[in-house]
């Protein structure tokens, strides 16, 4: 079974960004780049499977700039077999995403899409979803554990209440939550391999995607700031100032 | 055209956020209609049409529905919505997995999690875990949108909306339910709460979460945690406040223990009051609390339980 996963290039989770001055958006020049933390949930999971013997290649997948191909890179340095890049410069949007996933597992089909539950820049939660529904195939979003076996997939969920146990037919794709794995790094010796590792680089022209924005952004402003504190000194003046100054006990 | 609030439930009643979706619908609307779909949902039905603002409520009634499988429940919305200039779903665990299956089947964008209706097609959502707002325009004839419950204040209850009964849509065969493991609390729901005391990895063990707990009762609070404190494992995963968790406004919020990483504040700094006990003073969690207390928690909260005792 092939597996694809899709690997988001997005501002590093430690940066803290600035908005751009002319407010169209958030200042992306000189900024440390990382891999979506919740895709390299997504890769780990589809190594371990490999390395379990339910998976035989894995696929690595990303869309966007030139660039994105560091974060391909990264994949294969983990453990991911090969890439495909969809380049381009147009502002990709969760629904343009899927539509250029979909034409590419028309293309490889694969019998598990794992992508992370959410991008940490634009926070849509959005992609896996869509995908799913694009293909008609079941989705397990949130994933905290997963059991394949059989044709399906038991999916643990983490939901509002806690945990959900579902079983989806596949081919199916699943979006990855936080404790389902611990993403590994990747060793040196396997950073010099994965430069050897091929990566396929497409148009969307050819896969047949608009990928027009249907969002339009109109402007992109700082939030605004929480007036600044004060610090107590005891546990008596805390209670105080709950009671008689913001009351709220 | 009217808009088409989806709501989730749990067979009696439904979720305490859909009147606040309800409200942030009425702003892109003033005719909405409330879609209630399960197996036995005549009481969840019943509760939304109590809602203000719900001009008519739509029971769906299929055995396929009992367990808001997004496989079985996005064909019956889908099938509505060319009669909605807007689908509507509270962004929590069910609508952010039902609405973007919904949007994709109706070849249109979502706009997830919006904190503020601008006008008909326009929205504000945070980006970046809250560090940046979004004013975005949606061009799709079916505006599919997430709201963030918290941002939008619910109205009244006492409505009597009529309800109609419609076919359901079977089942995808696609997807099975197989059981859930629900945390039991008698606390308030964290999203809902007035008052939430939340802990970090400074509690140091599940067990110390105890004393949290007695805290919480005494304030009548909600019980939050940070993600260090459910990766370690000293709470369920329903219990994270952040960006990938819960977002929370309450009246206000305690955190303990926790430094404030920026994935955290991006799930509770529009509480209204917030308190930080930490005994780190350069945490970053003390730039966004009104009150900061610098100390040794395990001194502190036993202080602080028995002084809100005594008033």
């Amino acid at each position: 079974m092939k597996v694809l996963v899709a690997v988001k290039r997005v501002i590093d989770y430690n940066v803290k960004i600035r908005v751009k001055a002319d407010n169209t958006g958030v200042e992306t020049a000189n900024v440390k780049m990382s891999m979506n933390p919740f895709d390299e949930i997504a890769v780990e999971e589809a190594i371990r499977m490999k390395e379990k013997g339910a998976a035989t290649e894995i696929i690595a997948f990303s869309a966007g700039p030139a660039q994105c191909q560091e974060t391909i890179r990264t994949a294969l340095a983990m453990g991911a077999d090969r890439g495909i890049l969809v380049q381009t410069d147009v502002e990709l949007q969760p629904l343009a995403v899927a539509k250029l996933l979909k034409a590419v597992v028309d293309k490889e089909q694969p019998g598990l899409v794992i992508v992370g539950k959410q991008a940490i820049d634009d926070d849509s939660n959005a992609t896996g979803q869509m995908l799913a529904a694009l293909l008609g195939w079941s989705v397990g979003t949130f994933a905290n554990k997963l059991n394949v076996a059989d044709g399906s997939v038991e999916v643990k969920r983490e939901v509002d209440g806690g945990l959900e146990n579902i079983k989806i037919k596949m081919p199916a794709v699943i979006t990855t939550d936080l404790r389902l794995n611990e993403p590994r790094y990747a060793s040196l010796p396997n950073i010099m391999k994965a430069k050897k590792k091929p990566i396929e680089t497409l148009a969307p022209d050819a896969l047949g995607v608009d990928v027009a924005p249907r969002l339009k952004t109109l402007k992109v402003e700082e939030p605004p700031k929480r007036k600044s504190g004060i610090k107590v000194k005891t546990v008596a003046e805390l209670v105080e100032k709950l009671r008689n100054e913001a009351g709220v006990i | 055209m009217a808009v088409l609030v989806v709501a989730a439930h749990d067979g009696k009643t439904v979720r305490a956020n859909v009147a606040n979706a309800v409200a942030a619908a009425t702003q892109m609307d003033a005719e909405v209609h409330v879609l209630v779909a399960g197996s036995n949902a005549g009481e969840a039905a019943k509760s939304a049409a109590a809602i203000e603002g719900v001009a008519k409520v739509l029971q769906a009634e299929d055995a396929a529905y009992a367990n808001w499988l997004a496989e079985d429940i996005a064909p019956l919305v889908v099938k509505l919505a060319p009669g909605y200039s807007h689908v509507v779903m509270a962004a929590d665990s069910v609508g952010k997995n039902i609405a973007p299956r919904v949007a994709a089947l109706l070849d249109v964008a979502q706009v997830s999690e919006a904190i503020k209706v601008v006008s008909p097609d326009t929205f504000v959502r945070p980006i970046y875990a809250g560090n940046a707002m979004a004013t975005v325009q949606s061009t799709d004839k079916i505006k599919v949108v997430t709201v963030r419950p918290t941002n939008f204040k619910a109205g009244a209850g006492g409505g009597s909306a009529a309800i109609e009964q419609i076919a359901g849509t079977g089942s995808a065969g696609l997807s099975s339910f197989v059981g859930a493991e629900l945390s039991k609390s008698e606390r308030p729901e964290l999203t809902s709460a007035k008052i939430v005391v939340s802990g970090g990895r400074g509690l140091q063990s599940g067990e110390n979460f105890k004393m949290l707990e007695t805290l919480a009762d005494k304030l009548g609070a909600g019980l939050g945690a940070s993600r260090a404190a459910v990766d370690a494992g000293y709470v369920p995963n329903d219990y994270q406040v952040g960006q990938t968790g819960k977002v929370v406004a309450p009246d206000l919020y305690i955190a303990i223990g926790i430094s404030g990483a920026i994935q955290h504040l991006a799930g509770m700094k529009d509480s209204k009051t917030i308190v930080a006990i930490n005994k780190d003073e350069e945490a970053p969690i003390f730039q966004v609390a009104d009150y900061g207390l610098v100390g040794d928690l395990f001194q502190i909260i036993p202080e602080l339980t028995a002084a809100i005792d005594k008033k």
